[in-house]
């Protein structure tokens, strides 16, 4: 698939813009979706306190969806605001690396799931606050302090039921080995991350990947959990290829503003 | 012995800003200090309440009888001698 030239449902914009629209698309979508995600723990978490610590961070990365949707909707040019860029497109129009999109499992599964992203996420906006493109460095500036908080969070968390009972270390043990293997996509980089990376405006996935293996190897070695070994993978998420978890996601986030279009509160 | 199933709990205390004091704002369950200066964090400072946080183990506060709320605070009461009401304060002095 040919990524950076124009397809069907983007004609009449540069290739440049274009480009630009979806590199925003995959760092709006994976917050949007783990967002989404998160918020599914909401009246179920092990304790209140946990609650409301999850939801913090799912209308965090829900915030941080907001300002990267509404940049990809002045980028396209074409009228879209944040809503109709989140809640009226289709399954494979969503670009975030399928780790996001699976499901939450146990709390400790949700946990490893959280701290890989996390990680992913600081080293990424970290470098991001130089990016040439200033709204991203500033969007980035605002996350990365978010996602530090989150990353102090989970870590926390994963050190805890890594290092905790037989049974805690069984658990998220397992659910690292379920994981890991979608986190190859995070750093598989294509055509268009390589563009990004040559304007500037994304730092080169290779050097995000080295940073984010330090950090999570720190962690792990602290939760006395082992680091999986990496698998060829099959999936393209980030050029809208998804899992059948997407579905289900959109299907419960979409209802409202498909049954009742331009619905507020 | 401590029942394990419940997280202890504890007090937080909330500096609003620089050079306030901290004020109790209420308490949380955590397993530990570090898990409650997080709970604190998600919990008591959603809405920019404050800028640093204390937490103190429930358990470790030691309280005054309510039964004896007479013989502790009833004699201040009639010695009003004690406020510092004669004092003339300068309108310089904003904060005393």
């Amino acid at each position: 698939m040919n990524i950076v030239s124009p397809s069907a449902d983007t004609q009449g914009i540069d290739a440049d813009a274009q480009a630009l629209f979806r590199y925003v698309l995959r760092l709006g979508d994976l917050s949007l979706v783990l967002g989404q995600r998160l918020g599914e723990w909401v009246g179920h978490s092990p304790a209140l306190e946990e609650d409301l610590g999850l939801a913090n961070i799912a209308l965090d990365l829900i915030g941080q969806a907001r300002l990267l949707l509404t940049y990809a909707g002045e980028v396209e040019g074409r009228g879209r605001a944040e809503d109709d860029i989140a809640f009226l497109r289709e399954h494979g129009e969503y670009l975030n690396a399928i780790l996001v999109e699976q499901p939450n499992g146990d709390f400790g599964q949700t946990i490893v799931r959280q701290v890989l992203i996390d990680a992913y996420q600081l080293e990424l906006y970290e470098r991001m606050t130089a990016s040439t493109d200033e709204r991203l460095a500033a969007i980035a500036a605002k996350s990365v302090k978010e996602v530090r908080y989150h990353l102090r969070y989970s870590a926390g968390w994963l050190v805890r039921l890594g290092d905790g009972t037989e049974e805690s270390h069984a658990r998220v043990q397992a659910a690292l080995e379920t994981l890991w293997p979608y986190t190859v996509e995070l750093f598989a980089d294509d055509e268009l991350d390589r563009v990004m990376a040559d304007r500037g405006v994304a730092p080169r996935l290779s050097d995000v990947q080295a940073a984010w293996v330090r950090r999570i190897d720190e962690i792990l070695a602290e939760a006395t959990l082992l680091r999986p070994k990496d698998r060829p993978h099959s999936w393209h998420g980030k050029r809208g290829q998804h899992s059948e978890h997407l579905g289900y996601i959109l299907a419960e986030m979409q209802h409202l503003q498909r049954t009742y279009p331009g619905a507020r509160w | 012995m401590e029942d394990r199933r419940q997280w202890p709990l504890y007090e937080v205390f909330i500096r609003a800003r620089g050079g306030l004091d901290h004020k109790h704002v209420g308490s949380l369950h955590a397993a530990d200090a570090r898990m409650a200066i997080d709970h604190a964090r998600d919990l008591y400072t959603r809405r920019q309440e404050g800028i640093s946080i204390w937490v103190v183990p429930s358990r470790d506060i030691t309280a005054s009888d309510p039964a004896e709320t007479d013989s502790l605070f009833e004699p201040a009461r009639d010695k009003i001698y004690r406020h510092p009401t004669f004092y003339e304060i300068p309108d310089e002095v904003k904060t005393l």
